[in-house]
């Protein structure tokens, strides 16, 4: 087990260490606050109906930024991530598209929905090699 | 006297609840998970407690972006099944205990545990997967259920020893509750998955078994994980385990197991299910000044 951080710079210095994964931080937090929100609007079903007639005049409702709306557009999870979004959220996105978890946590892998599955069934992404940048372990 | 009689730790992964909704657990890839659940679905059945103290995460489903409670318990009569995008799941309604509930909350407040306290709330897949995995598809919840929802979502979450302190204190609380109860503790969330970015659906068998090993016996090891080795052995959504702890830390100084199951994978998740007894349910006493004093006690209904 590692040692106990206590420093609260150091303890949020660690996150940047893991590959392939974004932390949601408070930073990411105040980064996405409206994307997220914008999410979360379409838990309702009227809602969502008013998003399936016209996306992009929807999103505009939202004080969000031209990247964050374009990255929505492209349903480029890799990049609303970077942009402050959390997966939780933006699964309201793609729950909304009709696609399950699974389907959609492939896209960020690279990865199609077949290969993608097909790892998870064979056990999964072993963790060797993906635990650290700096020690490449 | 209410009594902890055991702890559960569960997974609630949503794709569970499809296949639950769904009638999928003959099909071949749910099948192990339908055969690894329902001996501990008949145990449970025979081992039924009054009332579940049911540890979960929201997932921006009753809280937002507006809201973020770092421990909440609910004080409520009921709670619907939230619509998490694509219709509420059909399962009933989940009915609460206020009486003990509002005793938890008044006294871990005195505990220094500052509680946010919820009346009203909707239940996601959080709360109401474990419920299914363990009781099927009744037509009414065969317990009452009291949802305490832990942020695990925007950093940083609580830390395992605080979570382990928590379930310390929910067992003082539970102790000096007069009514003659059964109370479960469970655990949920977990174990080894990512759902986001380039390194998702890792997956750590070794590293979840060693969590499962040490949640029996007398060790306290586990409270001592800080997040950072979540994350970096168990994936980013990994962290969900903490929450197990609370139940662990409510169970008393030593456990024993009496039922296991880790399977993979569920959609991107490993899947399993713990059972732990009391042996020792001792617990240590309150430090705080209110929890030792019996004036302050004695305003706690």
């Amino acid at each position: 087990m590692t040692d106990k951080i206590t420093d609260i710079h150091a303890y949020l210095g660690e996150f940047d260490d893991i590959p392939g994964t974004r932390v949601y931080t408070a930073k990411r937090a105040r980064q996405g606050y409206h994307l997220n929100q914008f999410a979360m609007s379409l838990m309702k079903a009227e809602n969502r109906e008013r998003w399936k007639a016209d996306e992009r005049a929807y999103l505009d409702e939202w004080p969000m930024t031209e990247d964050q709306k374009l990255a929505v557009l492209a349903r480029d999870y890799n990049r609303l991530l970077d942009l402050g979004g959390n997966i939780y959220f933006l699964a309201k996105v793609f729950s909304t598209d009709g696609l399950s978890f699974l389907q959609a946590v492939s896209t960020m892998t690279g990865m199609s929905v077949e290969d993608y599955q097909a790892m998870m069934i064979a056990g999964g992404r072993s963790p060797e090699g993906v635990r650290s940048i700096k020690e490449h372990r | 006297m209410a009594r902890i009689t055991h702890g559960i730790a569960c997974s609630h992964i949503p794709a569970l609840g499809v296949a639950s909704d769904f009638d999928k657990w003959e099909d071949p890839y749910w099948k192990p998970i339908q055969e690894g659940f329902a001996p501990t679905q008949a145990w449970e059945a025979e081992n039924l407690p009054d009332v579940v103290i049911l540890v979960y995460n929201d997932h921006a489903s009753a809280f937002d972006m507006k809201i973020i409670p770092t421990f909440a318990i609910g004080c409520g009569e009921s709670y619907k099944p939230a619509d998490e995008g694509w219709g509420p799941r059909a399962v009933p309604d989940v009915e609460g205990h206020p009486d003990l509930a509002w005793h938890i909350a008044q006294s871990l407040i005195l505990d220094e545990f500052d509680m946010t306290i919820i009346n009203e709330m909707d239940v996601d897949h959080g709360l109401t997967v474990p419920l299914s995995m363990m009781f099927g598809k009744p037509a009414k919840w065969p317990v009452k259920v009291i949802p305490l929802a832990v942020n695990v979502v925007t950093y940083p979450p609580p830390s395992g020893n605080r979570c382990w302190a928590l379930g310390e204190a929910i067992a003082r609380a539970v102790e000096s509750f007069d009514e003659d109860l059964n109370v479960q503790v469970w655990g949920t969330g977990g174990m080894s998955h990512q759902l986001q970015g380039p390194r998702a659906g890792l997956i750590n068998r070794e590293w979840d078994q060693m969590f499962l090993d040490k949640l029996s016996g007398d060790t306290q090891e586990l409270r001592c994980i800080p997040h950072i080795e979540y994350l970096r052995e168990t994936g980013s959504e990994g962290i969900e385990m903490v929450m197990w702890l609370i139940m662990r830390g409510a169970l008393g100084k030593e456990t024993r197991e009496l039922r296991r199951f880790y399977h993979v994978p569920a959609s991107n998740t490993a899947v399993g299910h713990i059972v732990l007894e009391p042996v020792n349910g001792d617990v240590p006493p309150s430090t705080t000044v209110e929890g030792n004093n019996a004036e302050a006690q004695n305003l706690i209904d």
